[in-house]
């Protein structure tokens, strides 16, 4: 099938993405990962201010089906929520890219996005 | 290697989400849970039932047989009459619940659960043998020669008909719990006016052969009135609406049918059967536990099965386990089942839900827990 990886952002092996914007990273999940949890009806999403590390669990997603841990795929601190999904989770579904992001990093080791996926290679990872 | 119903093509075609159900390879959900969910209660759905087994019973002692090891009263079954029902072993746990249909004076159907299809005939068999009037009985496992769909939904008695043009009665006109046979493209297929969802429908057993066909025809029939395809995800959601017992959760070897608030389905008065003597002292003493549907009284995580359930405030205990829980398409809210002593299963008693490490407050709810207004 058909995915959407959109070009511009960078992943993470456990289905999270990056967008980058200066020092601040914006963090969501991939249309492959929102498509096999199937619909998402609670986020869980961390305090604005704790600090995270990369690879540490921070958020929650909640789908009719499981719960699934989301892992930040950098170090920094939170400095924003997404609050539109305490009311409408299934953006997750819907706009995993735009409406559907979790959170917003200030990045504190920025090297540490070479170690992300670029799409071509986050596609290789999916594909069956 | 997972066992495939003969509509596995179908679901394919259509891009099913797959999944692992019981060592079936099934289809969780063609476009979304939520949506099939609510397409089930607002238009129709199809969902593919054929991982089911089908047990044909029949002779003179048939009915005699199936009172024995079934709770509910078999004898007031006439022919082209179904109920629900439970196997129940000797210390009154069900093996199993089920659906007895009476064909003819001599001849039964029984639908179970597909988990259970090995040790419901296992069982059957081993009851027959010591049944004596044995040689009266026939019990044959039809269960791959057989198929199955449920299609679901206020709309439904709509369009069915046009599957069944050369036959000379309706399904439309069916009772609730009534079954005959019907004319599909010339083959004979058995549709009732059941199922698993809390709506009007049907349930339609046919030769494995021919399911695809009858799959194809009802997308086409129902196409103008909404009909979609849905999977398990919805099929989950919505009996746990209606407060329905999946096997396994509800129901199990050591759970009787009083516990999960079945008594209703348990015919204490009809004479001896498989369980009948636990049963009848439970009637008489009550329950040390009791199943008691509920809703969450937050927005939260969805409760799940497994999770434990509290009594309310600072000096919470744990009182019980979720036997089934989700997220509600229809209400918006997390809503379960679940296990509680006899003292918190009225109405309106607060409860908490242990939901991943916090106790998030519920409240017990008459069942069923959605009503269509």
């Amino acid at each position: 099938m058909s995915e959407n990886i959109p070009a511009d952002l960078k992943y993470a092996k456990s289905h999270e993405w990056v967008r980058l914007e200066g020092g601040d990273a914006t963090i969501g999940i991939s249309d492959h990962a929102q498509h096999e949890l199937t619909d998402v009806v609670f986020v869980e999403l961390p305090v604005i201010g704790r600090k995270v590390a990369a690879g540490e669990a921070c958020a929650v997603v909640e789908s009719v089906k499981t719960a699934s841990d989301i892992y930040s795929p950098l170090s920094g601190e939170v400095v924003a929520v997404n609050s539109e999904l305490a009311k409408r989770p299934e953006l997750v579904n819907s706009e995993p890219y735009k409406s559907g992001w979790f959170f917003k990093l200030k990045l504190t080791q920025p090297s540490e996005v070479e170690r992300l996926l670029n799409a071509e290679a986050y596609a290789k990872q999916i594909s069956p | 290697m997972l066992k495939r119903t003969p509509l596995f093509a179908a679901h394919q075609k259509l891009g099913a989400h797959l999944v692992e159900f019981g060592g079936w390879e099934m289809p969780l959900c063609y476009s979304t849970i939520i949506d099939e969910h609510l397409t089930v209660r607002a238009d129709a759905g199809l969902f593919d039932i054929s991982h089911m087994g089908e047990f044909s019973v029949r002779g003179s002692s048939a009915v005699d047989f199936l009172n024995f090891v079934l709770t509910n009263d078999a004898r007031k079954l006439q022919p082209g009459q179904g109920q629900y029902t439970i196997m129940c072993n000797e210390r009154g746990g069900a093996i199993d619940d089920l659906y007895a249909y009476r064909l003819d004076d001599a001849e039964f159907l029984l639908i179970v659960n597909a988990s259970r299809i090995e040790a419901d005939f296992a069982w059957l068999t081993t009851q027959l043998a010591a049944f004596p009037g044995r040689p009266e009985v026939e019990l044959k496992d039809r269960s791959t020669e057989l198929a199955a769909v449920a299609v679901q939904g206020p709309k439904v008695a709509g369009f069915i008909d046009q599957c069944f043009p050369a036959s000379t009665q309706t399904a439309a006109a069916l009772q609730k719990n009534e079954i005959a046979r019907f004319n599909f493209d010339g083959r004979i297929v058995l549709v009732s006016r059941t199922g698993y969802t809390g709506e009007d429908g049907f349930e339609i057993v046919a030769d494995a052969g021919i399911v695809e066909a009858l799959w194809n025809k009802l997308l086409e029939a129902g196409r103008e009135a909404g009909l979609k395809p849905a999977g398990l995800g919805a099929r989950d959601t919505l009996r746990t609406e209606v407060c329905y017992p999946l096997y396994g959760h509800e129901l199990d070897e050591n759970t009787t049918p009083l516990e999960a608030g079945l008594g209703y389905f348990v015919a204490l008065g009809k004479g001896d059967f498989m369980g009948h003597e636990v049963m009848a002292r439970q009637k008489a003493q009550g329950t040390a536990r009791k199943l008691a549907a509920f809703k969450m009284a937050e927005r939260s995580a969805p409760p799940r099965p497994g999770y434990a359930i509290w009594s309310p405030g600072e000096d919470a205990n744990p009182i019980g386990r979720v036997a089934s829980g989700t997220q509600s398409p229809s209400l918006g809210i997390g809503i379960g089942l679940g296990f509680v002593p006899p003292e918190f299963s009225p109405a309106n008693t607060a409860i908490s839900i242990e939901i991943r490490g916090r106790r998030i407050p519920a409240i017990t709810v008459a069942r069923p827990i959605y009503r269509r207004s």
